[in-house]
């Protein structure tokens, strides 16, 4: 990938926004949210997502997701352009209800994992992942 | 801006602390059964320099140091695969594979990514892998020479050197080679660009401090060719180095250049002693 | 982005009856999101994988909806139940209609 100075610039600066305050959850996580729980109200028990606190590189940031006795598990990056990243649904065979994976982040955001469980509830869980702009990057 | 971008990088160096790898004791063991050594004592000729040679696997996050734990959570595979296809696949006018005349990459490549570049009597000079792989391809199967960073070199010397992993990386320095060997030496420490920065200025005098919020290596290869989480693909040696010279502000050099084989021969050797970890994973 | 698109999979070969394994899943593919810019300026197109399944003798074990956000080479890791020795295949299914597909075979013992 190759980076002009203009390039550069604009990514310092959104580095330097980044670093002082994470994005907020925009309102098309909040969107996507709806769309997933029908505006149910969220719980937060039994549901545990996994995000490094600081990602070595946006490009690849590795997180899971469990959620014992969900139907399904989406994932979203609040501050990402569209905030929708994957959505797992568990079938008869899942040996478990986890799952793991690598995404995109833009900069420093809440990343949000909602599980519908079984019964129709849903729960929540989010965690804020600090991406970090490289050295020289050769 | 010279200057601004001058103190904006001695600001950097200078603010950076003492040395902080990720963890520095941990241990490097891929698919539970090669142990990589990522951290030994220095070659000889590094004394006055380096007293211990550091993998830069040690220089990254816990996160990606997991990638290269497993070769099915290590991307660098997928391309280990491709290469292994084109191995066994008949390219050019002589109707031959690699495999034709070298049979099993596992038996007639083990061993084969540790001691390059090395010096061969047939040309009468110091060649790298992908020279030798050009060759092949040009004198031997009638093909068209890859690219020197192109994808499809970048995967079979991934292919290759995935053979090797776990072998201490043993770079001859002497006899013919030693020529070539100090003009990769003199190259390292030498300051270029607008920048005036050596290859030593960060990787031996600043290794572990933060260039930015990174963690500067010791400029090891033994890793390569490496899958970066930057671009999500294989980069080469001499794809690496260009990188690095042209963020000197300087004019770099060409892949497959003199100038680059000399200075992979010595950077290469500066790591003798660390395992060959072809595919590393790196930020 | 039909060539060069090549599965990788770890799956045990055997497993006890009921056992349940953890399978690791990679392919390659740009993950080209629709957010970024050429050289000119323009726009480049998304294309992307967008579903990815893992089905163990017709019973589904994972069906994952996926979007630009997922990484270049896509991963994943999940579990799945073995219930008795059969064909596990994994399927991804590209924007462009294409579908890269992989089976592995799992015994009982």
């Amino acid at each position: 990938m190759e980076f002009s100075r203009r390039d550069t610039l604009v990514l310092g600066l959104g580095a330097a926004v980044a670093t002082v305050l994470p994005f907020r959850a925009f309102a098309a996580a909040d969107e996507a949210i709806a769309a997933f729980t029908g505006g149910a109200e969220m719980g937060t028990a039994g549901i545990t997502l996994t995000a490094p606190e600081i990602a070595e590189n946006g490009n690849t940031v590795p997180i899971s997701v469990s959620a014992a006795g969900a139907a399904s598990i989406i994932v979203l990056a609040s501050g990402n352009p569209t905030p929708e990243v994957a959505t797992f649904n568990f079938g008869e065979l899942a040996g478990s209800q986890d799952a793991a994976t690598r995404m995109r982040l833009a900069g420093t955001q809440d990343v949000i994992a909602i599980a519908k469980m079984a019964d129709g509830s849903f729960v929540k869980a989010s965690s804020t992942v600090k991406v970090t702009i490289g050295g020289c990057g050769g | 801006m010279k200057i601004k971008a001058l103190t904006a990088i001695a600001a950097v160096l200078l603010s950076a602390p003492a040395f902080v790898a990720a963890d520095e004791d941990a241990e490097l063991i891929v698919n539970g059964e090669i142990e990589m050594v990522t951290k030994t004592a220095a070659a000889p000729h590094l004394e006055g320099a380096l007293d211990e040679v550091l993998s830069g696997w040690l220089f990254r996050a816990d996160e990606t140091q997991s990638l290269q734990a497993d070769d099915f959570d290590n991307p660098g595979m997928i391309f280990v695969d491709q290469g292994m296809d084109d191995w066994g696949t008949v390219d050019g006018s002589e109707g031959k594979s690699c495999a034709s005349c070298h049979g099993d990459v596992e038996d007639s490549m083990a061993g084969i990514r540790a001691e390059y570049p090395k010096w061969n009597d047939t040309a009468g000079e110091v060649r790298t892998m992908a020279q030798m792989i050009n060759e092949c391809r040009v004198d031997r199967m009638g093909a068209e020479a890859h690219g020197y960073t192109s994808a499809k070199m970048a995967r079979m010397e991934a292919l290759i050197s995935v053979q090797s992993r776990g072998m201490p990386v043993n770079v001859a320095i002497d006899g013919p080679a030693a020529d070539m060997w100090a003009q990769g030496k003199e190259m390292f420490y030498s300051r270029t660009g607008q920048l005036e920065l050596s290859c030593a200025s960060c990787h031996e005098e600043n290794y572990g401090n933060r260039i930015r919020s990174d963690h500067l290596s010791q400029g090891h290869i033994n890793g390569f060719p490496v899958y970066r989480l930057k671009n999500a693909k294989l980069t080469t040696p001499h794809g690496r180095f260009k990188g690095c010279v042209r963020d000197t502000r300087a004019q770099t050099y060409s892949p497959g250049s003199d100038d680059f084989v000399a200075l992979e021969l010595y950077v290469a050797s500066r790591g003798n002693g660390l395992s060959v970890e072809g595919v590393s994973v790196r930020n | 982005m039909a060539s060069g698109v090549k599965p990788r999979v770890k799956a045990p070969k055997k497993a006890a009856a009921g056992e349940i394994v953890t399978i690791k899943t990679l392919i390659s593919h740009k993950m080209e999101s629709g957010q970024r810019k050429d050289g000119d300026g323009n726009p480049i197109p998304r294309s992307i994988i967008n579903r990815f399944t893992c089905d163990f003798d017709g019973m589904n074990v994972i069906d994952v909806e996926m979007a630009p956000a997922i990484s270049t080479n896509p991963y994943f890791q999940f579990d799945a139940m073995i219930p008795g020795a059969g064909d596990m295949v994994f399927t991804w299914y590209d924007d462009d209609g294409d579908v890269y597909s992989t089976t592995k075979s799992i015994a009982i013992g």
